[in-house]
């Protein structure tokens, strides 16, 4: 689960790690006024949202008075944010921060993340901060510094202490640096996180150490022991249908092709996607129901898909392990008939109850003339596609 | 041979009066033939299981009483790690964890725990469809009847996969190509997980009785380009593999918890190409794995 950065400062400034005054509005007079209280001659203003490219989509913008900063707000408020990780469409801003801004000496990035080859948490800085660090990783490996951290004790002083000097810090400024790295491996601990990262932290020319901007994502795993967490989800740029499914328990992300896939099992779900594309298609989503599948949660992913008025044809992959078939089937047929399919569905099952399926799938191929059978995965991919081509 | 399991392996459930479907799938295993002998559910220790068997407060009292070697896991999320440690700490030498949702933490903390017992306790799992050695034993809730047990004149192949679904698919398309399966793990969809890739490769590499390998990934993480520089340095062995995902947008989690591309690492273009230099042929579409092993073992 993601929060937004407000939330995220909110939460490190809890934990005790150092950020500058900001204040959340979400109106344009709001702005005018958080800027006086703020008090700061110069503050930077920017919109909420959890895609990412605000700087150069205009929304994140440095402001010197009042005025500038309401006009800012309106601006952000009024328009919606287009970016690379928004498509066309763009999206609405319903909250904005407002902080002040600090004479930067120097960026640093502090992070925390599940490091998997590991099995542990670790952590990692820069003194290349400010920028994506994958970046950095990528290009200048050697400006990394890592610390895997010990999965029962967690981070040790010194490890903490020994990165503040790697990161070109001496005397108090070191410690200070230590102290918010301990506190922020804490705080990955204690809330669950799968990131937590401080980029940039900054050194201001006047020698004050700050977290400017704060990412921190949750394991939705561990949701269940964090209420006060839960409570910060926003759900307004999830997808509709995704936001549908979740509350049927089903597993489905939107893509953007016209070939719809029903399918058991993540990894065959994503299997279907990729033999559909090998194909010459495009699949219009993932969507895993899950082992237990019953018959009103097949029903509810036929609704969902239906609804993605891009699809233009639905294949159907089933390998009955504890699903059935033949409540696959029965499902597919009590869909048709309350949904109606105008699209094209050819369906492969295999597995428990296969031949049971089958004989419901023949008995009411008149009722529903755009379902086909297919006998093999490659078969099924290839009829899909040329039935909505 | 096979790894893990056979018909002399005793199996536990732990969770197995639980909503997790933990007599359920204990019905299933006993139909297939595995030597359940009971089970555990705190707080309900001497009573009986919808199949049966007996139930006990802790795993302890289950393996004393039983002579268990294997558990298999239905506890919730919240509680399935300390049920890992349980096992560990009662002597069981084989924990397969069934259940989805684990909260990672809890799993990096469960694994320093069991590396206190070194080689001598192995964990398959979480989040996976269990171990299955065909006609002898199956631990876990994958359909037993689509497997094809050794038997002469049929070649085995090994399975080792991060999916559950994904494994059915191969172990029918090898069945149907006329060969037999060793034994079949489905390591999990987890990012912080008991054996991984290498781990299995290594037993199956052993394994008298395994004449080939199917290797199943998906995109996250960096085990499937391991596992390759693993087997070009130390399996002989004819192998196959598949990865899912190669459609799947960055930064989106697809179903399972580890199966998601960050910051450009985990892709499966990376998998695909590590396990292709390492000589390992990789299927374009998940339905051409049996043609793979054909064309790999020359028939």
């Amino acid at each position: 689960m993601k929060i937004h950065e407000y939330q995220a400062r909110d939460l490190l400034a809890k934990a005790g790690i150092p950020v500058p005054a900001a204040r959340v509005v979400e109106t344009a007079q709001q702005a005018e006024k958080a800027f006086e209280e703020n008090g700061f001659p110069l503050q930077v203003v920017k919109a909420q949202v959890f895609a990412g490219g605000r700087g150069k989509a205009g929304f994140v913008k440095l402001v010197k008075s009042a005025a500038e900063a309401r006009a800012a707000a309106e601006f952000m408020l009024t328009h919606r944010m287009v970016s690379v990780q928004t498509g066309p469409e763009g999206i609405a801003v319903n909250k904005i921060l407002i902080a002040g801004a600090v004479d930067i000496a120097h960026e640093y990035y502090l992070g925390f993340v599940l490091d998997r080859d590991r099995s542990t948490v670790s952590m990692i800085a820069s003194a290349e901060g400010g920028v994506e660090i994958e970046t950095v990783a990528h290009e200048r490996p050697d400006a990394i510094i890592k610390e895997p951290l010990h999965p029962l004790a967690g981070m040790q002083g010194f490890q903490a202490r020994r990165t503040a000097l790697a990161l070109g810090f001496t005397g108090k400024q070191a410690n200070t640096v230590a102290d918010i790295l301990l506190k922020l491996s804490r705080f990955f601990i204690d809330y669950d996180c799968s990131i937590a990262e401080i980029n940039p932290l900054v050194l201001t020319k006047d020698g004050k150490i700050l977290a400017i901007d704060a990412k921190v994502n949750f394991d939705d795993n561990a949701l269940f022991r964090h209420p006060d967490v839960l409570a910060l989800k926003d759900d307004a740029e999830t997808d509709a249908l995704e936001i549908r499914a979740a509350a049927a328990n089903l597993n489905y992300i939107k893509l953007d092709g016209d070939i719809a896939c029903l399918v058991n099992g993540a990894g065959l779900a994503m299997a279907t996607m990729d033999v559909i594309q090998l194909h010459g298609g495009k699949p219009a989503n993932f969507l895993d129901v899950g082992g237990g599948v019953k018959a009103e949660g097949a029903i509810e992913a036929f609704r969902i898909i239906l609804s993605d008025k891009k699809v233009r044809g639905i294949l159907v992959n089933i390998f009955g392990g504890i699903a059935r078939c033949d409540l696959i089937a029965e499902a597919l047929i009590q869909a048709g008939r309350e949904v109606g399919f105008k699209v094209p569905v050819v369906v492969r099952l295999e597995g428990t109850n296969v031949e049971a399926a089958r004989k419901i799938l023949a008995a009411s191929q008149g009722a529903l003339p755009t379902l086909q059978v297919a006998s093999d995965l490659n078969d099924a991919a290839k009829k899909i596609v040329s039935a909505t081509r | 041979m096979s790894i893990l399991v056979n018909k002399n392996t005793r199996v536990i459930c732990q969770g197995i009066t639980g909503s997790g479907g933990g007599a359920f799938h204990t019905r299933g295993c006993l139909d297939y033939g595995t030597k359940m002998v009971g089970g555990t559910s705190p707080g309900k220790g001497g009573t009986k299981d919808a199949n049966g068997l007996p139930v006990f407060d802790t795993v302890d009292q289950a393996v004393r009483a039983t002579g268990a070697d294997a558990t298999m896991i239905f506890v919730p999320p919240p509680f399935a790690a300390d049920a890992i440690c349980e096992a560990a700490a009662a002597g069981i030498k084989l924990i397969v964890a069934i259940t989805e949702g684990i909260p990672v933490l809890d799993m990096v903390k469960a694994k320093k725990f069991l590396a206190d017992f070194g080689d001598s306790v192995k964990l398959v799992g979480p989040n996976c469809p269990g171990v299955i050695t065909p006609g002898e034993c199956k631990i876990g809730i994958m359909p037993g009847y689509i497997h094809t047990p050794a038997q002469k004149g049929k070649r085995s192949v090994g399975i080792v996969s991060r999916s559950g679904t994904l494994t059915y698919e191969a172990v029918w398309q090898t069945s149907e190509l006329g060969w037999s399966q060793s034994t079949c793990v489905g390591i999990g969809g987890d990012p912080v997980k008991g054996m991984d890739f290498i781990d299995v490769l290594e037993l199956f590499q052993a394994d008298p009785l395994t004449d080939a390998i199917v290797m199943i990934g998906e995109i996250g993480g960096a085990a499937e380009e391991a596992a390759a520089a693993y087997a070009k340095k130390s399996v002989t062995k004819p192998m196959v593999g598949f990865i899912a995902g190669r459609t799947a947008p960055p930064g989106k989690r697809m179903g399972h918890a580890g199966a998601i591309i960050s910051g450009g690492e985990g892709t499966a273009e990376s998998k695909i190409a590590a396990m292709r230099q390492a000589g390992i042929r990789v299927a374009d579409s998940p339905a051409d794995i049996g043609k793979c092993l054909r064309e790999a073992t020359g028939g």
